[in-house]
């Protein structure tokens, strides 16, 4: 039987694509800084990228705050079971028309390889990429520990994971039950699953 | 200087203390002191920084990062983003070509579309420029210069003005400096600088009247009295003067561009990261390359999907 369940509160889609314009504009200012993409000239991407990145960590603590309090956070707790059946289904099953080996509701709603990512995402990228950007805003602070050419050169390597991120993300995201079925639950927040019948569900 | 508003004289900034007038670049700087200085506290105003602060920008979007850059940047480097804005500067003297005549004795001028002198019987040729580019190099306000005592290496043009400074030294920043070149009188076999006679009688070997280096620059060593080998030749010389005057408002002054940029104006200031210039070029191939690969990987798991699921279909 298929049931159709709120999966992302208003709060949630709004912290995902707020998230996901300003890490698409940080990465197009900051890799106009960088010298890379000539769309805007160095002053204004400098000024918009330093604002832009105030946005996004003001986002962030938010979304913290909204984590801790909601209990979501347990969401993203790293898992190893069936990560294995998850590497196997994106790299065999998943061509078979076989079925996702984790089922999905709404205190489940991320696949082991989703919370390993995450998990890494928040507690490893994030972190590094404010860290960096800080030090790289912040020069003085540096003193005479660190280069800054090596701060821009971290935060750079940062931005790649980023945008590496983003397109493993976005193609993932095409995997649904059709092409743009997790698009659309991302948007109005309902996604369908499949229930086991004769299990009350809450 | 700037009439319709502060309408400053030159002793505004040039204070003096006891016939001892501030500003000069030679072997000690024109200023040591780079922060506010109150007349009451510090005859010495001579620095931008005299009057306006080290932090001197505010009240715009990126007024705290000008204001991090003033420890390493000299105002003038902004702040004068072309010299010789309107009227045109000297920049070529080459007295090699001086001494020629018309009609027997009469004297050569010639005037180029600036309508300044390009040839003058007693001079050479001359060459001058408006809205030129400065020179940019790390200074901490002391230039030592070339004596005519010193030995020089004249098999490339030598450079008379010796600046001091460079990236590693907190009291050194970039500034700007005008480059004069020309071609000067000197003695080949001593390999030194001399200094010709210029005016005097005919006959005293001035220059002037008499048209012979050779007569000439004996006659100026024996004055300053110096060894002279009677031989001379004319070697290439080049002078950086630091620009401190024309000073352009916010407005008119550099964009991040103008330096920030693969090509900036600070390109051959090498040995620092400078974002927007530098950047590690095997960093962003590997960066690139990996995110490619992600694209490609992903673009070719999305082909294999469509194919596999239209089999699936079709049996």
């Amino acid at each position: 039987m298929k049931e159709k369940k709120l999966f992302y509160t208003r709060f949630e889609r709004f912290w995902h694509w707020a998230q996901a314009l300003l890490i698409i504009l940080l990465l197009i200012t900051g890799f106009a800084v960088h010298g890379t993409l000539p769309l805007l000239p160095f002053g204004k991407a400098v000024l918009l990228h330093n604002q832009l990145a105030w946005l996004l960590i003001g986002l962030t603590v938010f979304a913290i705050f909204w984590h801790l309090t909601t209990g979501q956070w347990k969401q993203y707790t790293p898992t190893l079971e069936k990560a294995a059946e998850m590497v196997c289904y994106y790299s065999r099953d998943i061509f078979k028309g076989c079925e996702h080996p984790v089922k999905k509701d709404v205190d489940r709603k991320l696949n082991p390889l989703q919370r390993i990512t995450y998990f890494l995402l928040k507690v490893v990228l994030f972190p590094f990429q404010v860290i960096t950007g800080l030090l790289y805003m912040y020069p003085d602070s540096l003193g005479k520990s660190m280069d800054i050419g090596t701060i821009a050169s971290l935060h750079t390597i940062g931005a790649f994971a980023f945008l590496g991120f983003l397109i493993v993300h976005v193609y993932l995201a095409t995997t649904g039950e059709t092409v743009w079925s997790h698009f659309k639950a991302m948007i109005t927040g309902w996604e369908e699953i499949e229930v086991e019948e004769g299990i009350e569900q809450i | 200087m700037d009439a319709k508003g502060l309408n400053f004289s030159c002793t505004r900034c040039h204070t003096e203390n006891g016939h001892q007038v501030e500003g000069r670049y030679y072997s000690t700087p024109a200023t040591t002191n780079h922060s506010l200085a109150m007349p009451v506290d510090s005859p010495s105003r001579i620095a931008c920084e005299s009057c306006h602060s080290a932090h001197p920008h505010k009240d715009r979007k990126n007024s705290t990062i000008l204001n991090n850059h003033t420890a390493r940047i000299a105002c003038e480097t902004c702040h004068v983003p072309l010299l010789a804005r309107k009227k045109p500067t000297l920049v070529w003297w080459d007295w090699s070509t001086a001494g020629k005549f018309k009609e027997g004795h009469k004297y050569i001028v010639k005037k180029d579309a600036l309508g300044k002198v390009s040839y003058h019987t007693k001079k050479g040729d001359l060459g001058w420029a408006k809205n030129i580019q400065p020179e940019y190099a790390w200074f901490n306000g002391v230039i030592t210069h070339v004596l005519a005592t010193d030995k020089i290496d004249d098999s490339k043009p030598v450079r008379l003005t010796i600046l001091h400074g460079d990236k590693n030294d907190p009291h050194s920043k970039i500034t700007p400096f005008k480059m004069m070149r020309g071609k000067q009188v000197y003695d080949p076999v001593n390999k030194t600088l001399v200094v010709p006679k210029l005016f005097g009688p005919k006959g005293s070997g001035a220059y002037w009247k008499d048209f012979d280096w050779q007569k000439s620059v004996a006659a100026g060593q024996q004055a300053v009295h110096r060894k002279f080998s009677g031989k001379v030749g004319f070697v290439e010389t080049e002078y950086l003067r630091p620009v401190a005057h024309m000073i352009s408002p916010a407005e008119d002054a550099l964009s991040c561009e103008s330096c920030h940029s693969r090509n900036g104006r600070l390109k051959k200031l090498t040995g620092f990261y400078m974002p927007g210039r530098d950047h590690s070029k095997r960093l962003d191939r590997i960066g690139w390359l990996s995110c490619l690969t992600l694209l490609v990987l992903a673009g070719l798991h999305g082909v294999g999907r469509i194919i596999t699921s239209k089999g699936r279909r079709n049996s």
